[in-house]
């Protein structure tokens, strides 16, 4: 398997998330740069935390405008998986990729901290190692991770299953308590927390290792490369 | 071409809630302005644009606005723009 983990100008999670994805899976992981527009030789692409272009004007507003976007909604149109870590996640609802927004944290305080979250959907391919209703823990770093989404989006979010998970004890304000969302198809998903900072002892948590694992899973029974043979897998 | 000076603002919409608008409310308070309510803190820029009439201007600048400058899933935003003249 091959991951593609981009790089914006301003991401400082890449080398996190490209080693944690070595270290768990054992596969390849190559970090693309944002000027990059072909990601057709990769299984998975990950969209990691940081600041990308520096967060101006919104967070992710003007990295969803990167060449790199429109191949990650090329490979996601055709079934790839796409994780979208923090900042990851921002340039995801930017993009449109996902609905909704990701606002100014309730509290104005920029949180960092061990958090715990409740699997509410483990028949993604990114959370088929989680059991249903388990309580993990995984960090989170965010100043602006309040999940806001109209009535109606937020509805069809949860009555579709596509909320992955939750925070028992909101730290930020977001709606529902909504920590990580997926698209309609179940290929894309985008969380606050970041999974990569919990994969080994000394990070205090290696609740972050299953959604990797998870991940390598659904690309090895697909028979990789997903979409190459044509195949929109959801 | 004509030049023209635009001014955007941008603010949350009044279903989100504003925390820095409601930290800053809350000092007014604080400071004896109880009479202060509903404070909302937003953007403002400025910028120049060109081009060949304020229609064709208004246009761009609602583009900009709409696809760029605010996100309308939280945002809204307001213009203004004027001729100015080059010396």
């Amino acid at each position: 398997m091959k991951w593609a983990v981009i790089v914006f100008p301003g991401s400082n999670c890449d080398r996190d998330a490209a080693a944690a994805i070595r270290d768990v899976t054992g596969d390849e992981a190559d970090l693309i740069w944002h000027d990059q527009n072909d990601l057709s030789g990769y299984d998975a692409i990950v969209l990691p935390g940081g600041f990308s272009y520096g967060d101006y004007l919104r967070s992710g507003a003007i990295a969803r405008f990167s060449p790199v976007v429109d191949a990650v909604k090329r490979e996601a149109q055709r079934g790839k998986l796409v994780l979208g870590i923090c900042n990851g996640f921002q340039v995801l609802t930017e993009s449109h990729l996902l609905p909704g927004a990701l606002l100014r944290n309730d509290n104005l305080q920029f949180r960092c901290e061990m958090t715990e979250l409740v699997v509410k959907n483990n028949q993604s391919p990114f959370t088929s190692d989680y059991q249903l209703g388990e309580r993990i823990r995984v960090p989170i770093a965010h100043g602006e991770g309040r999940y806001v989404a109209d009535g109606d989006v937020v509805k069809t979010l949860e009555t579709a299953n596509r909320v992955a998970f939750a925070y028992p004890h909101n730290p930020n304000g977001s709606l529902h308590d909504i920590a990580g969302i997926l698209n309609e198809k179940g290929n894309v998903l985008g969380l606050m927390p970041h999974p990569e900072r919990a994969v080994t002892e000394w990070m205090d948590s290696l609740d972050g290792r299953r959604m990797f694992l998870s991940m390598h899973r659904y690309m090895k029974e697909a028979g990789g490369l997903v979409g190459a043979n044509g195949n929109a897998n959801s | 071409m004509k030049t023209y000076e635009v001014e955007v603002r941008i603010w949350l919409k009044p279903s989100v809630f504003d925390p820095q608008g409601h930290a800053v409310e809350q000092a007014l308070h604080t400071l004896g302005y109880s009479e202060a309510s509903d404070l909302r803190i937003g953007k403002y820029m400025h910028l120049t644009v060109q081009g060949e009439s304020e229609q064709q201007a208004k246009t761009r600048v609602e583009e900009m606005c709409e696809r760029v400058l605010s996100n309308p899933v939280m945002e809204t935003y307001a213009y203004t723009l004027k001729e100015v003249a080059l010396s």
